[in-house]
């Protein structure tokens, strides 16, 4: 019998695995909570990042992308694995263009481009304002056409319970539920790959869909999976809040011209278009002149709360949200470029974005930590190709890809760059897989009570929430206490006291989740008991981003602490100035020794005990992220003599070193 | 504000309260019910909040305990297809269904069905196989020789992109397959002792003779258009000829006129027609 993948999520990494790793021969059972066409990758909309032949002529380059990639993640990346997806973006375009993608062209028939934030290039292939249904369609085409020919069998509705691992802690397959019949089997596999994104419902609302709980991440967590970066939580410059989601706005509307702004003078009731452009303050490209509207995401986030909360210039008086203004551009070119995103606009908010602009606010986005997975370096500075090492988890035979792993993004995601880090991991991990599963003793001969006892281990948990235990909370308000206090604690700005406080209240709602009554007590397709279970997994990963955050004492990407934040010089006097940007680097310096460390967490069963591991910057030294602070020029130019003076003090790198640096 | 006055007047207008009548069914095979239930207005609603309150109160206008409604849904923004259902009659997406515009219609109560044409799993969920089956019949892929890179795809031009992107945004949410009068409604019941594949097996048979619907015709369309793609064109072709094909299509048009991405599934038919006439000539002569 051939060796069995399982793998968890059909997004576009699920899918991405699953055909390569059916392409290389091997028969997958995909596990979704949904038809995996319809998983959360539909969501993403603005486009996917690589270096193109004209940013090339441009002076791009894929170690620029990378540079890109690693300086918007405030350099908390392991840099090999992000070296080795940045160059081998430009393929997986190829790819996705091969599979079909409708990407928009340029007239002579090229895949066109937009520029995207936290970069110079216009490096963003896009088809309409869809580019992730887009993309997750070719895959998942590719992916139905392997059913078709039998080697890939779809689970769809059915619900991931946890890994099975044998006596040596190895991974051996996964137990499941089916979410209409309620049976719960075990999937035996000779490896287990999760795909399962983000953790947006922890935050209550968000801009993820309903499946992206991360619940199971959290399985494979309280399984004995180490948890890295939990705390990095990508909260979105813009998206349009509603009752029962935060919908995204592209990022991609700036990427074509939209512009953020506020009226100057506060409560200015006018009718956006009736004020004059010079009562307008566009406070992103006045503050980021050389970025504009397009700076990383963290800073624009910051830039529009700090705007509504602390300056009170929101231009909406019962709720915080600041204009983005398109309304200069022609309407043929929006509706060509950025149709989609403009209808959910019109849509759910019934104004027309092209006559009037937009009012957007942040929301949570995107998780930058997920499970911890390891990688085997190259002699070139990427990854080995074919190592079963890469994306697997501390579990042998466990793997994670795509949003649900740690390992691409940092302290902060830039736009456009999940949807190659999705499929590139997928991609990428499925030979490497393929050589695990050689390696190994093939489950097929195991004996069935590793599989018999992870499933009744299962069961108990169902039975026991079926019958109640004598408890009456209800699991739809925990869940919602457990959003209103991870958005008030732990989404734009963070404070210490509040998150010690939020962490002992998270506690509480952690004993209160396991006395739930149940309204639905059936075994048919009960959505009450599966919610329920969901509820109670995101508690281990609210309790290890609070964890996280609040051992944190520094002001990372996405992870900003105002009492710890580095700040503006104040000196006029040149000298003065240039002493204090020496102190500034000081402190920077100091502060990375200490902070510039993944952290990596481990849950014994009730609280998640966090520890730190160093980052690999063997590739790209650190160096300070200065976007709009004032004296940044002087500090900039301290730390250039400092970098210039080390590299005078170390002994010769090797030559293979030598000339990725000097690239 | 140039809209200050309506929108005062729609404020005063705002209910308490909004009514919600679901027809519920327990399970297949089972009888269906209608249930009322009343929940808390708020501002910006729509049809999936009303569904999230109705689940976490669980209980009727009545006051009487039950189990929640079950229902589909996913994005919330209508670009996954998860969450079609009939409200107040018509098929639609319930994310973007908002409750301020269906109380406008009807003040009095807002009324729920599951889709009509598919087997019904619990109250609004249905079982939609069958529309992804008939993604596998008309072969709606581009057959790559495989996943390596070999470089970059054939040129495009923009044309070409801008008829096949809005085909592409097919979301597979089964809207049209609702409303049309030439879909109707399979449903198989597990016999005894029969396995669960040997169930999808024999449905999947029922399913393929059935009426393949307007969105696998519009996917075969697609593919059928682009540059490798084409090269499945005549195996697409003979699926559309065969029985549940093309010729079941009964020119109703209603699919176009409830797909919520406004995809041209009348113009896509119409090709689809064309081809498979010009196809079925070309077997002649070629003979």
């Amino acid at each position: 019998m051939a060796n069995r993948v399982v793998v968890i999520g059909g997004g576009l990494a699920g899918l991405a695995a699953t055909m390569k790793l059916a392409e290389l021969g091997a028969p997958v059972d995909m596990i979704s909570l949904t038809p995996v066409k319809r998983s959360h990758s539909v969501c993403a909309q603005g486009g996917i990042n690589s270096v193109s032949d004209l940013t090339r002529q441009e002076g791009d380059n894929e170690w620029t992308h990378f540079d890109d990639t690693i300086y918007g993640g405030d350099f908390l990346q392991h840099q090999p694995p992000v070296k080795e997806m940045s160059f081998w973006a430009p393929k997986v375009i190829d790819l996705m263009d091969r599979l079909g993608v409708t990407f928009n062209r340029t007239p002579e028939g090229f895949i066109d481009r937009r520029r995207f934030g936290g970069t110079l290039y216009r490096r963003t292939a896009f088809a309409g304002a869809t580019t992730g249904q887009q993309l997750l369609y070719a895959l998942d085409e590719q992916v139905r056409r392997r059913e078709s020919e039998g080697l890939v069998k779809k689970y769809e509705f059915w619900d991931f319970l946890g890994p099975m691992l044998d006596d040596n802690g190895r991974c051996v397959g996964a137990v499941a539920q089916d979410m209409v019949s309620m049976e719960i089997r075990s999937f035996p596999a000779d490896a287990v790959v999760v795909a399962t994104g983000g953790c947006g419902l922890v935050y209550g609302r968000s801009t993820m869909s309903v499946f992206c709980t991360g619940s199971a991440a959290s399985r494979c967590f309280q399984a004995g999976g180490k948890y890295g970066n939990a705390e990095f939580i990508q909260v979105h410059p813009t998206a349009i809040p509603g009752a029962d989601k935060l919908r995204l706005m592209s990022e991609s509307a700036r990427g074509e011209g939209g512009r953020v702004w506020v009226p100057r003078r506060p409560n200015d009731s006018r009718y956006p278009k009736d004020i004059p452009e010079s009562e307008r303050y566009y406070f992103l490209e006045e503050r980021f002149p050389k970025y504009g509207n397009l700076v990383p995401r963290d800073i624009a986030t910051r830039q529009i709360f700090n705007v509504c909360v602390n300056e009170g210039l929101s231009v909406d008086p019962t709720r915080l949200c600041v204009y983005l203004d398109l309304t200069h551009i022609p309407r043929a070119e929006l509706d060509r470029k950025l149709g989609g995103i403009l209808e959910i606009y019109e849509k759910f908010q019934g104004v027309d974005p092209r006559e009037e602009p937009m009012k957007i606010f942040p929301a949570v986005h995107y998780s930058m930590g997920g499970l911890w997975v390891d990688y085997e370096k190259s002699a070139d500075g990427g990854l080995l190709p074919g190592s079963p090492k890469n994306q697997m988890t501390n579990i042998p035979g466990l793997y994670a890809i795509g949003e649900c792993d740690y390992q691409y993004h940092g302290a902060n995601r830039l736009g456009a760059n999940s949807l190659l880090s999705c499929i590139f991991s997928g991609l990428f991990s499925a030979p490497g897989i393929i050589n695990w599963m050689k390696s190994n003793k093939s489950v097929a001969s195991m004996s069935s009570t590793i599989f018999e006892r992870a499933v009744a281990k299962q069961q108990d948990r169902h039975k026991a929430l079926l019958s109640g235990n004598g408890g009456s909370e209800n699991p739809y308000l925990i869940h919602q206490e457990l959003g209103d206090i991870m958005t008030r604690s732990a989404t734009v700005v963070r404070e210490n006291t509040q998150l010690t406080e939020a962490y002992a209240k998270v506690l509480e709602l952690q004993e209160r989740s396991k006395r739930c009554a149940l309204s639905d007590t059936g075994n048919w397709s009960n959505q009450n008991v599966i919610f329920t279970k969901s509820v109670q997994d995101m508690i281990p990963v609210a309790l290890t981003i609070l964890k996280g955050a609040l051992q944190r004492d520094e002001c990372r990407g996405a992870h900003f602490k105002e009492a710890f934040a580095q700040n503006s010089l104040t000196a006029e006097d040149p000298i003065e100035r240039r002493r204090q940007a020496e102190e500034w680097c000081d402190d920077f310096e100091k502060n990375n020794k200490q902070f510039l460390k993944s952290s990596v967490a481990t849950f014994d069963g009730t609280e998640p005990d966090v520890q730190y591991e160093d980052v690999d910057t063997s590739l790209i030294p650190p160096r300070p992220r200065l976007y709009g602070l004032v004296g940044a020029e002087v500090i900039e130019e301290v730390w250039k003599e400092r970098s210039v003076a080390k590299s005078l003090d170390q002994p010769k790198a090797s030559t293979s070193e030598k000339q990725l640096v000097s690239v | 504000m140039i809209a200050a006055t309506p929108e005062v007047a729609k404020e005063r207008r705002k209910p308490q309260k909004i009514n919600v009548r679901i027809l519920r069914q327990d399970a297949p095979g089972k009888p269906q019910y209608w249930e009322r239930h009343q929940v808390d207005y708020e501002p910006d609603m729509n049809v999936i909040s009303v569904l999230q309150k109705v689940a976490a109160q669980s209980k009727t206008s009545d006051g009487s305990a039950v189990a929640p409604v079950s229902w589909d849904c996913g994005c919330l923004e209508e670009v996954c297809g998860s969450c079609t259902m009939v409200i107040n009659g018509r098929v639609r997406q319930s994310c973007s269904a908002l409750v301020d515009r269906l109380l406008e219609q009807a003040p009095e109560e807002i009324e729920l069905r599951p889709m009509n044409k598919f087997p019904v799993v619990r109250d609004l969920m249905v079982d939609r196989s069958r529309l992804f089956r008939a993604l596998q019949r008309v072969k709606a892929w581009v057959p790559v020789d495989g996943y390596y890179d070999m470089g970059a795809g054939p040129k495009i031009s923009r044309d070409d992109q801008e008829r096949d992107y809005p085909l592409s945004q097919c979301m597979s949410c089964g809207c049209c397959l609702d409303a049309c009068p030439q879909f109707t409604k399979i449903e198989l019941q597990r016999q005894p002792n029969e396995s669960e594949d040997d169930l999808k097996k024999r449905r999947n048979e029922a399913y393929d003779e059935g009426f393949v619907g307007p969105h696998a015709i519009s996917q075969a369309m697609l593919f059928n258009s682009n540059p490798v793609g084409k090269n499945m064109a005549d195996e697409r072709l003979e699926a559309l000829m065969a029985p549940g094909g093309i010729q079941a299509c009964g020119n109703a048009q209603n699919c176009v006129s409830v797909c919520p991405k406004q995809i041209p599934l009348t113009t896509s038919i119409a090709r689809a027609g064309r081809a498979v006439t010009v196809y079925a000539l070309k077997k002649i002569f070629d003979r």
